[in-house]
Parts: structure tokens; sequence; C-alpha cells
């Protein structure tokens, strides 16, 4: 009976406030999209790092035969050279710093240059002799590039240390500033949802004033009264998030998947099974807004 | 039933207050009129019993319960006990007569079966059998109180508290309201009603207690209506 009770009051609340009810679907929905954008650019983020930062080493460049760096003056660099600076990435004071260390020769670097512009008009353009020899080091912490970059920024032989993080870390600020923006737009709107919801409830309850009035009076308790209201917003608030979630989805699966995807394939994209976990996250969020924005208008409008 | 002990009610500060220290008993079966003019209390006498509002001092008995001490989310269960029937009856226009009084039933969580059982037998007390499909709009304005009577006490609270129910009906119909009220009252319910209305507290012969200014001017085991000269 009292769940019979609830539901219908919810639905008559729906149906007699029904632009008030649709303006807070819209804005709860555009504000959610805006969160689900950032926390599906941030997911981007911690997933490339984990990904690359295993694979992308510091690249010690040896002195190729004609550099201008002060630390190739002698000319390309010697085999005694090579071997002092494998022996001191060995030795044990950067063994706190590097996991692991190979040397990239001509012929290998030669050969990887050719099938990374294979199609393009570089290919072919270098000889293998003029191709930098270099180690590979990666890095037990990829983020402390400036201890071997310093290390070795007056060896001889050595031309530069290239931290091939840095490529990705320009990235990621990018990134970083679209989530900023995505997350100070979505504060904005939650906001206006927060009031939107409160000024809803406002209404449904002074529209409802007189049963209201009478459930009182007859002692009705205070949750069955509240209840209506506080679901009403939660309703809307939920449809607001479930189609944020159905957005974020389209655009992950059409514009992510469809287009941006197949045209970098080296990096692995947000997904589907993303977007599910990001919705549930964005259907709390919408309920607690709703819940709490809720009970506080009733606290003022709505006296028990 | 119903026990004031030096009540005292004050709104602002600054005014008046609306009751002052006043000390009243009601017995369980009692019928008790409270006259007075407009401003002398009598309203928030019956706010102060239903606890939508609190003393400012002194004690309120309802039922055996200390009204003040009751905490704020068991209020409904001292409402459940406490009908209220009003002067502009308060009745859900959109709602027939049957579900009016069986909306009240409902939002105390009584079953469907409760429900079908009781509303019946009250709308027949109070004499609307044959009207439960009708619309509050289409029933005579002695005909609304009956259904706002029938709802204030289908559920058998043992204290009715009337806030001028006859102030739009005519004298013939407030005194069939009366002759209801005082069946309610003989069933064993304690009957307080606020009144202007010097014929029916004449004709009733009923305890009488008089508010004047917040103070208990008069209380009479069988009084008529008089406002006291000053």
């Amino acid at each position: 009976m009292r769940v019979q009770f609830v539901l219908s009051e919810i639905a008559t609340g729906l149906r007699r406030n029904f632009s008030m009810v649709l303006s807070v679907i819209l804005v709860t929905f555009v504000s959610l999209t805006f969160v689900g954008a950032a926390m599906l650019m941030q997911m981007q983020i911690s997933s490339m790092k984990d990904y690359w930062y295993d694979r992308v080493e510091v690249a010690v460049f040896l002195c190729p035969p004609d550099s201008e760096s002060p630390n190739c003056a002698t000319g390309e660099v010697t085999d005694e050279q090579i071997q002092e600076i494998r022996d001191q990435l060995e030795s044990p004071e950067l063994a706190a710093y590097v996991d692991e260390v190979y040397f990239e020769d001509k012929e290998t670097a030669h050969r990887l240059f050719e099938e990374q512009f294979a199609d393009t008009s570089l290919a072919g353009t270098i000889p293998v002799e003029q191709m930098s020899q270099s180690f590979r080091v990666s890095l037990i912490d990829p983020e402390q590039y400036e201890i071997i970059n310093e290390y070795f920024s007056t060896t001889p032989g050595v031309e530069e240390v290239v931290d091939q993080n840095r490529l990705l870390d320009q990235l990621f600020s990018i990134i970083n500033i679209a989530t900023v923006i995505a997350i100070g737009i979505a504060v904005l709107m939650l906001v206006c949802a927060v009031l939107l919801i409160g000024t809803t409830i406002r209404l449904s309850a002074q529209s409802r004033r007189r049963e209201t009035g009478i459930m009182r009076l007859v002692g009705a308790s205070n949750t069955l009264i509240q209840l209506p209201f506080v679901l009403e917003g939660v309703v809307a608030a939920t449809i607001g998030a479930l189609l944020a979630g159905g957005t974020l989805a389209a655009i992950v699966q059409f514009f992510i998947g469809g287009w941006l995807q197949p045209r970098v394939p080296t990096f692995t994209l947000v997904g589907l099974g993303d977007v599910v976990a990001i919705g549930v996250g964005l259907v709390v969020i919408g309920v607690l807004m709703a819940v709490i924005s809720s009970l506080l208008t009733l606290r003022r409008y709505l006296k028990v | 039933m119903i026990t004031f002990e030096q009540v005292t009610k004050t709104y602002d500060r600054k005014a008046k207050p609306a009751l002052r220290d006043v000390s009243l008993k009601a017995e369980r079966g009692e019928f008790v009129f409270l006259v007075g003019p407009s401003g002398s209390g009598k309203s928030t006498f019956i706010r102060l019993i239903l606890r939508e509002e609190t003393a400012t001092a002194g004690r309120i008995l309802v039922a055996g319960q200390d009204v003040s001490r009751i905490p704020t989310w068991k209020v409904p269960h001292l409402r459940r006990n406490v009908g209220t029937v009003f002067q502009d009856f308060r009745l859900l226009p959109n709602k027939t007569v049957f579900d009016n009084v069986a909306f009240a039933l409902q939002v105390i969580g009584k079953s469907r079966a409760v429900v079908k059982d009781k509303v019946p037998e009250v709308l027949a007390t109070v004499g609307l059998q044959g009207k439960e499909r009708r619309l509050p709009h289409e029933l005579s304005g002695g005909e609304q109180q009956r259904v706002a009577i029938a709802r204030a006490v289908v559920n058998r609270p043992g204290i009715l508290l009337a806030d001028e129910p006859t102030g739009n009906l005519d004298p013939e119909t407030s005194l069939e309201i009366m002759a209801l009220l005082e069946r309610i009252n003989r069933g064993g319910t304690t009957v307080m009603m606020a009144t202007h209305d010097d014929e029916i507290v004449n004709a009733m012969k009923k305890r009488v207690v008089e508010l004047s200014e917040g103070r208990v001017v008069r209380d009479e085991a069988t009084g008529t209506y008089r406002v006291s000269s000053r």
C-alpha cells in the first residue's frame, strides 16, 4: 500500500512539474557528461602511463661522425668511450635507478627508422653510417629521467640524452588542461543542477501543500511525506545521468573507436568498458546530488 | 486526556504572549468548548496539543505523554491519536469522498483490507453512505464537513479537536454537525471544540472554557456562551 502510494505520488509530482523536471534532466545530463568526459580523459592518461612508462626508455645518443655538440669535439664516439659509458650505466652508483640497458647499433637504428617512416618521403634518405648509436635505458622509476640526463651531460662521446616520456608528457599536459576545463564547466553545471533540483522540489512541495498538510494532520511519518519529493529529484537526476552515460558511450564508440583509434594504432584508447564503469559513477553522483539538495530544500520548505 | 499545566506560549519576545499561565484538564470522554474572541488564544491552544508549536513554559500532557518531550520523529504517532477538523474542511479536491477518507489510512500504512473495511463503516457513521464516489465540490458544506470528520475519526483517535467546525455552515447544518460530534463523543472520544458560535454553545450545555487575551477567564461545567464584560 505504502509503496504504491509513494509511486503514485512520484508520478503525480513528475507530471505536474513536467517542464521543471525536464530542465533538471537536461542540466544533470550536461553537467554529468562533462564530469564523465573528465573522468575518461584521466583514465586515458593513467592507462597510457601504465603502458608507456614500462616501454619507453631514456635514450643516450652517442656522437655520430659530424656532431656539433661540445661533447663530440673529438669526432665520432670510439669503442673505448662506448665501453666506458656502458660501465657507468651498469655501475652500482646508477643501479638504484637503472632497470635495463641495451645497445642500439647503427644497423638496428637504421632498420627501425626505415620501419617507422616506411611510407613517407623520409624512407631511404639517411644512410646506415649516419645513424646514431645509442644506449636504451629503462628506468625503475620513469620520472627520474633527470638523474641520467645530468650524469651523462658532460661525458665525452654522449651527444644527447633524450627522455622519450617527455613527448608523452606534452600530450598528457594537453589532456590535463582539457580535463581542467571540463571539470570547471562540470562544477558550474553541477551547481546549476543542485539549485534547479532545489527549486523544482520547492515548487512541487508548494503545489502539494494541501496534501502534505493533511498527511501531517493524520500522522503520516516524515519519511513518507518527504520520500516522494526526494525520489522525484532522484528519478530526474538518474535519467540525466543515464543520458550522460549514453552520450559518452556514443562518443567513445563512434568518435574514439571509429575515427580516432584507427589513426593512432599504437595507443590503446578508452573503450566502452570504461564508459560502463564511469556511467555507474555518474548515476551515483546524480542520485547523491538529488538526495542532498532535495533534503536541504525540504527542511526549509516542508515543515514537519 | 488533555492536561495543561501553567502553559505559556510566546511567539515573539516583544509581543504579548498568546497563552499565559493556562492550566486546564479535560478528562477522557469529556466534551469541552473553547470560546473567546479572535486572538484570545484558542488556535494556539489547539496547535500546542498537536505539537505544531511547543510551549514556551509549562507542561502539556496528551493521552499521558508529555508533548514537549516527544522526539520529532515520533510526533506523527501523537497526531494519529488526535483527530482534527477545521473550518475550511481541508479535503483533497481531486479525490472522491471514499479516497479522501482512505487517504488518512493509506498514509499511515494501513493495508488495503483495512481501508476497504473501515472507510464504508465510518462514512455510514457520519451519514454519507451512497456518496462514496462523489467529489468534494459536488457536496454541500455540511456534507464536506462530515467527510472531514469521517477522516478525523476513521483511525479511532482518543481525542477529536475541532477548530471552528461550524464556522462556514448555516445554523441548521451546524446543529447537524454538532449532533454528529456529540455522537462521536458518546462513543468515548474526548472532543475539544473552539468556536464563536454562541447558539451552539448554549444549546449543547457542555463544559465551557473561555479564553481572553491568553488567560482562562471562565471554566464552567455546563456553561453558556457569553463574552465576559471587560
